[in-house]
């Protein structure tokens, strides 16, 4: 009957709290039991380790660790037994011990107990026992059941009186009058003896919608565990100066005013002014500027800018939610809020549905009491459609599917963080780009061509010139002794000359040099064209090309010049391209979208895309992206390859398609069902019946999902 | 009849049974890392159950 194997557990996700003192490091790339044991052995033999537990599932370790003993020993051992290791800010993790998973798991197991034995009892009675007997399977249901429901349904019964206190009406409302009046109704026919008891009716609702219950907060503790461990991936530590030389600190902990030491390549932690050392900086992630910039003495340093060249002391001015990136990150709260007011299918379907299912139990209760003034018999019919319409196809419905979908996402490496992204991301008709960072690596790459010496010339070079595209060359040039040169001269517009060992060195523009590659270096008379900044991702084209064969239109939004810009369109195949885009100028732009009905999803990394990634109808920021874009976009590229969008969302369209299948079977189910009802023909076990057979559909059918 | 009232009990109390061990294996932390305890018997040294490895 109910085949819907009660004795299977389903998966939980479960991740227990940190021990005190402990270590977590996140395994990008362990995949079987070898990288396990590899992984778990080398730790055995750092000094000071206790215990090392693989999570081959999360892929992390947990490493209890002596105090004192800090990630790095760790992260150095496992890296020489070589797996990638990435130390996890166990603060920002927190304590994820899913508690509620937990106890929702406990509830199913003891509504499917219920649930197995009332069934068993209840076939008997269905197939013919009468008097005495069926009374006392009904008294023996009723002690299992009772205590049964009034334990596993309290999800929905405090869901429920949330709802009614605050004078709404939602799904649990419907499901917890049904339980209950169910439970009261049948405990009163057992009590004098009647034929119909809808104990087993009222076990496997609850069984099968604390299922829907499941996944749905197993979707949610997944992707807010995941968003979690992305934040967390770079612990914040700030390298304080003081009398004795310097310390690390954590970020927290730094006060205005405090000396900090940048060392080349790391982030700039807070806001603040350079007071010594030379340096380029990428400020790709905050502006959205491809080329690296020059920074002395008395230059403003502002929190997520990459030190690339020198080591740099900086005075910090500002700290905590007066940084420029705190600041940003409130303007695009505002954004939020209107995009937070989407209702998914499940809440649209229920607020149709909750009111349409009380009036139809009440009109066939008015209806049965008018034509036969049998108090008893009407409620019992009302009561049997409450039974059949209540929900509970319709609870799994839409988490069953998106548990199905957005483990596949997972798994071609887009992370969902918002529940309802994946419904917007089927209604999607236009996809905005962000440049930098997005579609192009933003970052200078290394020069070939130059010997040794003539790399040396280039650094000189470079080194003197003023222009952003030198300083873009300097930052992709290895840490190398830059060459002496004399007679260093300036040529605006144009480049660089110098002379060299008693030869004519030059670095700048082609057509200056006699060449055609912008820029070129020319040592004597021999020329070097040389590569700039950015590179288009593989992917890129294909990504875009799919997403036109879909019906899909393409528009590229960069804060760079028009040139730039037109040159990847081209490349990628985007039709339109706007360049010399403020981020205001992005929301304006989407904002004009949105006005027009267009559905965009915003695609972008910057702090400076943060904005319109917030005001777009769907957003998606790479995992590379900074805090503030990962933290408002709706989903995260785990990988930088954004070619995995055309099948994003034709995985979306399919799953919405799947989710308003399930709706139309449970529907189905219902329009059988429901004038059996009210014609008074209804019977516990056609309830038991139309229940378990919509679920079980609807179940397989997301299940479909995953292949 | 009368074998029913050996009958129910006996299903009443292989479901708690059940119900006991499921519940016993969830607050256990069975379930917290199924993948990889499925690779772990492939390990040539024996495994070392979690609480045992935490006492050192």
């Amino acid at each position: 009957m109910t085949a819907a194997c009660p004795a299977c557990p389903p998966m939980p996700d479960t991740t227990g709290a940190a021990p005190e003192g402990g270590v977590q490091i996140s395994l990008p790339t362990i995949h079987c039991a070898a990288c396990m044991a590899g992984v778990e052995r080398a730790l055995s033999r750092v000094d000071g380790v206790i215990s090392a537990r693989v999570n081959l599932g999360l892929k992390r370790v947990r490493i209890e660790t002596v105090p004192g003993l800090g990630a790095e020993p760790c992260l150095a051992a496992i890296r020489a037994a070589g797996y990638d290791a990435l130390e996890l800010d166990t603060d920002a993790l927190g304590g994820e011990g899913d508690a509620t998973g937990r106890s929702l798991l406990i509830a199913i197991g003891v509504a499917g107990f219920a649930m197995m034995n009332v069934m068993l009892l209840s076939v008997s009675v269905w197939s013919g026992a009468t008097d005495a007997t069926r009374d006392m399977f009904h008294w023996i249901s009723a002690m299992i059941a009772l205590p049964a429901v009034a334990y596993a349904g309290r999800p929905f019964f405090s869901s429920a009186w949330a709802a009614l206190r605050a004078g709404r009406l939602n799904m649990e409302v419907p499901i917890s009058l049904a339980l209950i009046l169910a439970c009261g109704m049948s405990l009163y026919e057992t009590l004098e003896s009647g034929r119909h008891a809808y104990f087993d009716a009222a076990l496997s609702l609850t069984f099968f919608l604390l299922i829907g219950r499941y996944l749905d907060h197993r979707t949610r503790i997944a992707a807010r565990s995941a968003a979690r461990e992305l934040a967390a991936l770079e612990p914040s530590r700030a390298e304080r100066v003081t009398r004795g030389g310097t310390e690390t600190v954590p970020v927290a902990q730094v006060q205005v005013g405090d000396l900090l030491h940048v060392p080349a390549g790391m982030r700039v932690p807070l806001d603040g002014v350079l007071i010594r050392g030379e340096t380029t900086l990428d400020r790709g992630l905050v502006t959205g500027e491809s080329q690296p910039m020059a920074a002395g003495p008395g230059d403003t340093l502002v929190a997520g800018e990459v030190n690339l060249s020198g080591a740099i002391k900086m005075r910090v001015t500002a700290v905590g939610d007066d940084t420029t990136l705190r600041r940003m990150a409130a303007l695009v709260e505002v954004a939020e809020t209107a995009r937070n007011k989407y209702s998914g299918l499940a809440d649209r379907a229920a607020a149709i549905y909750a009111p349409a299912v009380h009036l139809l139990a009440l009109l066939a209760f008015l209806g049965w009491v008018w034509a036969s003034g049998d108090l008893r018999l009407s409620l019992n019919i009302a009561i049997a459609v409450l039974i059949i319409t209540c929900p509970c196809a319709l609870g799994l419905a839409v988490p069953a599917v998106s548990t199905a979908a957005s483990g596949r996402l997972f798994r071609r490496g887009v992370l969902l963080k918002n529940a309802t992204a994946l419904e917007r991301l089927a209604e999607v008709d236009c996809v905005v780009f962000d440049k930098t960072g997005t579609l192009t690596d933003g970052r200078a790459i290394p020069q070939q061509g130059p010997d040794a010496a003539g790399m040396g010339v280039l650094k000189a070079l470079a080194l003197a010139s003023h222009h952003p595209v030198a300083r873009g060359l300097l930052a992709g040039l290895p840490d190398i002794v830059a060459a002496d040169l004399t007679e260093v001269q300036e040529h605006r517009g144009d480049g660089v000359s110098a002379t060299w060992q008693g030869r004519p060195v030059a670095l700048g523009r082609g057509g200056w040099l006699g060449g055609t590659a912008n820029p070129t270096l020319k040592i004597g008379d021999r020329l070097y064209p040389l590569q700039t900044g950015e590179q288009m991702r593989p992917g890129v084209a294909q990504a875009v090309a799919g997403l036109h064969a879909m019906g899909i239109d393409t528009l590229l939004l960069t804060g760079d010049t028009a040139h730039a810009a037109d040159k990847i369109a081209l490349a990628a195949g985007i039709a339109q391209a706007q360049a010399d885009m403020r981020p205001e100028d992005k929301v304006r732009v989407l904002d004009g979208l949105r006005a027009q009905g267009r559905r965009a999803l915003m695609v972008g990394d910057g702090l400076n895309d943060t904005p319109a990634l917030a005001s777009a109808f769907v957003s998606m920021a790479p995992a590379s992206a900074m805090d503030a874009a990962r933290v408002v976009s709706d989903m995260v590229l785990l990988n930088p390859d954004v070619s995995v969008l055309p099948e994003a969302v034709d995985l979306a369209r399919r799953a919405r398609k799947r989710i308003v299948q399930n709706f139309a079977t449970a529907g189905l189910y219902n329009l059988v069902a429901v004038p059996l009802a009210l014609a008074g023909f209804a019977t516990p076990l056609m309830a038991a019946l139309a229940m378990s057979t919509s679920s079980i559909t609807v179940l397989l059918n997301a299940l479909r999902m995953r292949t | 009849m009368n074998i029913l009232v050996i009958l129910v009990p006996v299903s009443l109390v292989l479901g708690g049974i059940w119900l006991g061990g499921f519940i016993w294996a969830l607050k256990g932390d069975q379930f917290e890392d199924l993948e990889g305890d499925a690779q772990r018997i492939l390990f040539d040294e024996a495994d070392q159950p979690p609480e045992d490895t935490r006492e050192g």
